[in-house]
């Protein structure tokens, strides 16, 4: 049994009256990936999103229910500290158009006022930038604004960009919903790598691609947790009818 | 339904009136070409390097310049910018940020409303009361701080505008990086936006630049070169406004040369903006 | 993992940040609040002393003379509302015209273009220039008429004042009048086009009726604005103390009075008065905007 990185408790998540997680109780292997799946309007955005704390930045959101990450109450200590630990990769690419790619790069210490020096900066650039699978791409051009890099390119720096901070998670959500096939595959490519150092927790709509990277899957249908086990436990003999349903193209 | 007009005059009728409208537009045109022709034909035979390093004459002389206006102007628009900039941009960044049904929003949004609204005159009278009388003589500083007044609005606005325009996942990438919010704002949105606000910053000086109401009892105006902004300051429109009434010709010549120096800053500002905003937005 | 040592220090830091974040920008909101009522108490506490004195009589009296200090406001109000007025009528067809011009004629292209910067630039010409200019054309001009009438050629006075003041807010109240005729909602042209109606019936039948509220909230905005001018209307309006009884006669504004005498007045009295004017003048305008604003307000929602 791996050991768990992260833990839900009775977590509920609302939206004002709104009940958008119900119940949820689930257990994140570490240095894995998880990936997490549904129906539109099923959760599985708002999930993750409460595993960083970002809904707290939507009007009205409370939740109730714990989540531990390495054991420790993520409601306990500072959001912001928290999100030093657990990095976000979105779904459009987001790299900050006023700075360079090293810039870009570097920006989640910069940002948050550590002073480095250039030789650390510069080491940490180009270790994110390799283990994002960029840095040959980038090598010449660190200096220059990030707005000449094609949508998976960019994906790739934000990707850089989150792993600068070491965390220990990396949540991703959709993120290669708005890329070609070509740089999805890249981007599967470098998952199937980092999961060797990071954890990896990736919400896709992509049957395939869960399928295809995986190695937990958790389904979730109206809020509800309605299946959690291995991925191909869950894509050959499901515990849950609408989990079968859902991956049989009966809905979705 | 009786229809009784025929085609014919219908159609007339739709003629006749777009021409009454494109005529109606082109006389509105002509003050405009009237006064920039003047400005342009009397301003610039009183234009050459003399007018514009020299200070003015006594009456009677000819000759004569208006250096000190010139630089009166810059003086007291710069000051009145790095008053009215800060606050303009705290303003609109709360603006920007705020949930918009709070009470607090909607008063303070009210209030620079009416802020904006105030005649320029009734400003040159508060700052009298508030800054000339206390300490008993007019100064540039107050001036500025009457025409920082009148920034104000304009500045609040297009930084509340510009930094709405933001898109919203930049903020969250920043967000997800463990940034604090107000580092958030300040470090990302603010200078994401900077061109924007930038824009509105100049657009307030070009606003500003011609106005002589507020600076009547303030700056009010001053025949020597004046480099203490505690003192009574020369400006453009003042200098304008004082040689326009004066019964003297070669008065007269003066004002029509610092009436297009006005102009052609006024027009230089406009311009920049328009360029800029070219610029800034065709990157969102 | 860097930097989670520390943990406490640094979490109260940031929350202290933050919160003087949000109190700094609260506090600039705050201020222009403060900042406002205190125009309107000092404006208020400056009129006491001529309140006092004078009372009602401020604005039925009609004359206005500090060697007597008697001090009628009438004469101002009347000269402020002759040229308000007189403006907003010549000023408002033409206004319409240039809202149609760029709204529904050429709404784009290149001659749209020019029109806008051409009426731009009209915007941004100085006060003080304008009335310069209107004493050298202007003037003349009316001074012309009022011989050919056998009228005082002064040149200067309401009609002269008036006609700048019309110009000048050519392009604030057109560029309001564009605001709502781009309101009006496009699928309700497009019926009336296509039953068969022309551009001129759909104008008149279709945008004129649905502008009609926005319209009076843009004649209500153009008048705050003529009422708060003040260099070029003080150039040119003649400043005498008496009600003008016809547009050939010399007046004064409130504005224009207090340009004129603000600087001269001694007297504890004179002084105060002219303040008085002054908070007329900022309470009317102030009441005209807020009425203005939120029936816009209201159209865009």
């Amino acid at each position: 049994m791996e050991s768990t990185i992260l833990r839900t408790e009775n977590f509920n998540a609302f939206f004002g009256t709104s009940h958008v997680l119900k119940n949820v109780n689930l257990a994140i292997p570490r240095k894995k990936i998880s990936a997490v799946m549904g129906p539109s309007g099923c959760g599985k955005s708002t999930f993750i999103r409460c595993i960083n704390r970002m809904h707290e930045f939507i009007e009205n959101a409370t939740s109730t229910g714990i989540i531990f990450l390495d054991g420790e109450n993520i409601f306990k200590f500072n959001p912001t500290m928290l999100r030093r630990r657990v990095g976000m990769v979105f779904q459009q690419p987001n790299p900050f158009n006023t700075m360079s790619i090293y810039k870009n790069v570097i920006s989640g210490y910069t940002l948050n006022g550590y002073k480095l020096s250039k030789t650390e900066k510069d080491e940490i650039v180009e270790t994110s930038l390799k283990h994002a699978a960029l840095w040959d791409e980038v090598k010449d051009n660190l200096h220059k604004k990030g707005t000449f890099l094609s949508g998976g390119q960019q994906q790739r720096l934000c990707i850089a960009r989150s792993l600068a901070m070491k965390p220990e998670i990396i949540l991703l959500d959709e993120p290669t919903s708005a890329l070609d096939p070509i740089s999805t595959s890249k981007i599967e490519e470098l998952l199937l790598v980092l999961k060797n150092e990071y954890t990896i927790i990736i919400v896709t709509h992509n049957m395939q691609q869960a399928a295809r990277i995986s190695d937990y899957t958790a389904f979730f249908y109206l809020g509800e947790l309605t299946e959690w086990d291995e991925t191909k436990t869950v894509f050959t003999n499901p515990k849950n009818e609408k989990t079968s349903n859902y991956i049989t193209g009966r809905f979705g | 339904m009786n229809y009784s007009t025929s085609s014919f005059f219908r159609e007339s009728r739709n003629l006749f009136f777009k021409v009454l409208v494109i005529i109606f537009t082109i006389i509105t045109l002509f003050p405009l070409i009237a006064i920039l022709f003047y400005i342009f034909k009397e301003g610039i035979s009183a234009i050459n390097w003399h007018f514009l390093t020299h200070m003015p004459k006594p009456v009677g002389e000819t000759g004569g310049g208006i250096l000190n206006a010139i630089i009166g102007s810059v003086f007291i628009i710069v000051v009145a910018a790095l008053i009215a900039v800060p606050i303009g941009v705290s303003v609109g960044l709360f603006f920007s940020d705020s949930n918009s049904q709070s009470k607090l929003y909607r008063v303070s949004h009210l209030a620079v409303d009416v802020l904006q609204g105030i005649p320029s005159i009734v400003i040159g009278i508060i700052i009298y009361l508030w800054f000339v009388k206390p300490f008993g003589k007019f100064s540039a500083v107050s001036g500025s701080i009457a025409l920082a007044f009148m920034m104000l609005p304009s500045i609040i606005k297009s930084t509340e505008e510009t930094l709405k325009r933001v898109p919203h996942s930049l903020k969250e990438a920043s967000l997800a990086l463990g940034v604090p919010y107000y580092k958030t704002m300040i470090r990302v949105i603010v200078p994401t936006g900077l061109s924007g606000i930038l824009n509105g910053v100049i657009l307030g000086i070009a606003r500003v630049a011609g106005e002589t109401a507020p600076l009547l009892f303030t700056a009010f105006g001053n025949p020597f070169l004046n480099f203490s902004i505690f003192k009574p300051m020369a400006s453009l429109p003042l200098i304008i406004f004082n040689y326009a009434i004066s019964p003297y010709d070669d008065w007269h010549q003066l004002a029509w040369g610092a009436s297009f120096i006005l102009v052609m800053i006024i027009l230089f500002l406009n311009i920049l903006t328009k360029l800029a905003e070219r610029k800034w937005k065709v990157r969102f | 993992m860097f930097g989670l040592q520390k943990k406490e220090k640094v979490v109260k830091n940031l929350k202290f940040r933050e919160s003087l974040y949000r109190k700094t920008l609260s506090l600039s909101a705050i201020f222009i609040i403060v900042l406002l009522s205190c125009i309107f108490l000092t404006l208020l506490i400056s009129s006491m002393p001529s309140i006092k004195a004078i009372g009602v009589k401020f604005i039925y009296g009609t004359t206005w003379d500090p060697v007597t200090d008697e001090y009628g406001a009438l004469p101002f109000l009347v000269g402020t509302l002759m040229t308000a007025v007189l403006s907003l009528l010549i000023s408002t067809p033409f206004a319409l015209a240039i809202g149609l011009f760029l709204g529904e004629f050429y709404p784009t292209g290149w001659i749209s273009g020019i029109i806008k910067n051409a009426v731009e630039l009209l915007a941004g010409i100085p006060s003080v220039i304008f009335g310069f200019w209107g004493i050298f054309t202007i003037v003349p001009f009316v001074r012309a008429i009022e011989m050919k009438f056998g009228i005082p050629p002064y040149g200067v006075g309401i009609l002269t004042a008036s006609i700048l003041l019309s110009i000048m807010i050519i392009p604030f109240s057109a560029s309001l009048i564009r605001l709502v005729i781009s309101m009006v909602p496009s699928n309700l042209k497009e019926a009336a086009y296509s039953l068969g109606a022309t551009r001129f019936e759909v104008i008149r039948y279709v945008v004129i009726p649905n502008i009609r509220s926005g319209m009076s909230a843009g004649i209500l905005l153009s008048l705050g604005r003529a009422l708060g001018e003040t260099m070029a209307v003080t150039m040119l309006i003649g400043n005498t103390q008496a009600i003008p009884k016809s547009i050939f006669d010399t007046g004064n504004t409130m504005a224009s009075v207090i340009a004129n005498e603000f600087t001269e007045a001694t007297g504890k009295v004179y002084f105060s008065a002219l303040i008085e004017i002054g908070l007329f003048l900022f309470v009317v305008t102030t009441i005209i905007n807020i009425i203005g604003v939120n029936i816009i307000k209201r159209f865009k929602v």
